[in-house]
């Protein structure tokens, strides 16, 4: 429902990383990390994502979306586990003193262009 | 977005992201995996970077202020401006508040609380497509209608949605989710964010008990499934009841913070 300002500010990261030097630049990938414990829709960002991106150096990027398993620690046990059911209690000493480890992140890792200069370049390599 | 003040009336225009908050990309190493012929500009950023670190903003200044923050979650309808309304009634004079509210249209709810003699700003997100929650900005915007030093507690009743708005920081120092007794016991396994992100649920309309074959022993046990250090309040903003522990858990808070 609100991932469309989620893909806005992908978008606005994506072009703020495309260094000043690089001319005629085309985002081709965008590589993301999102936990599954995170309110987001990975089919509804893609489709958000489409829409947002037009006329952009972005429009022809697909979304690499890495889904994140929601990973939990038990502060009295030290027990490590992945949670698959929405019960966040220790599955060994029943504690509900826990930490998440993982599952909420909403993270860009990167982006990978093409430039036309530079690909221009390979070829006479 | 419209943001309206009630009693003064004064508007505000929506305040661009810094553009600062944005770092520099710097040049990394090629992943494995990457498409060929591309170069890989490593980032490794949250998305919502630029939304925290307003929050982190408000918080401060809310801080420095001495102003304590509530934001108030829940489905449409579980009765979060009734509970608001009750709660200004028990909290006033000895807690000088003021409200926010955030809605897609109208501002019935704020009408509704403005009776109440509390200053409050209605927040309509239908300018911007219908935005589903409160973002950091939005709050930031808002609290500039108030005189902050005046206020010991600002009370945020976000938009009606269990999903969007347990994502978006906004500089907040408690937050609590509301579930009614209409809804279903299982709510809070079906929304699991929004339950991990909450420090109390108030469970609202215990006064339609005796007409329900509503089980609050199994909401109570999935609400704590989720979150089992959650403090819940079983209460209903018709008769008050059990509004004695809320508001004392409340006032707990704000002496404490």
């Amino acid at each position: 429902m609100h991932e469309m300002g989620i893909a806005m500010e992908i978008i606005d990261i994506a072009i703020a990383s495309i260094p000043a030097d690089l001319k005629d630049v085309r985002v081709e990938r965008i590589n993301l990390k999102v936990g599954k414990l995170t309110a987001v829709v990975p089919e509804s960002l893609r489709f958000c994502f489409r829409i947002a991106a037009k006329d952009t150096p972005l429009c022809h990027a697909d979304l690499n979306i890495e889904e994140v398993p929601i990973v939990a620690r038990c502060m009295d046990c030290n027990n490590e586990w992945t949670i698959s059911q929405p019960v966040f209690k220790c599955r060994q000493c029943n504690s509900g003193s826990i930490e998440i480890t993982s599952g909420r992140e909403l993270d860009i890792n990167s982006i990978e262009i093409t430039e036309k200069g530079a690909q221009h370049a390979d070829k006479h390599v | 977005m419209l943001i309206s003040m009630y009693r003064t009336q004064q508007y505000y225009h929506h305040k661009e992201i810094d553009k600062a908050f944005h770092s520099h990309a710097k040049d990394g190493v090629a992943s494995v995996n990457r498409k060929p012929g591309t170069r890989e500009i490593k980032i490794v950023r949250k998305v919502l970077d630029a939304n925290d670190a307003i929050a982190q903003q408000n918080r401060k200044l809310f801080a420095e202020k001495g102003v304590f923050v509530l934001n108030v979650m829940s489905s449409p309808g579980s009765g979060k401006t009734a509970i608001l309304e009750k709660t200004l009634l028990n909290i006033m004079p000895e807690i000088n508040s003021a409200v926010i509210v955030g809605d897609i249209c109208t501002s019935n709810d704020a009408d509704r609380l403005s009776g109440s003699g509390v200053p409050v700003v209605q927040i309509n997100t239908d300018a911007f497509g219908g935005d589903c929650h409160l973002t950091a900005h939005v709050i930031e915007t808002a609290a500039g209608n108030f005189e902050l030093d005046d206020i010991d507690l600002l009370i945020v009743e976000n938009l009606g949605n269990l999903v969007c708005p347990a994502e978006f920081d906004i500089g907040e120092n408690l937050r609590v989710v509301v579930l009614s007794v209409t809804e279903g016991e299982d709510k809070p396994v079906k929304y699991p964010l929004m339950f991990r992100v909450c420090e109390a649920t108030l469970l609202n309309k215990i006064d339609l008990l005796p007409h329900l074959d509503y089980d609050r022993q199994a909401a109570v046990k999935n609400i704590l499934q989720v979150n089992p250090g959650m403090r819940v309040f079983e209460i209903s903003a018709k008769t008050e009841e059990g509004f004695d522990s809320w508001i004392g858990w409340l006032k707990q808070n704000i002496l404490k913070s």
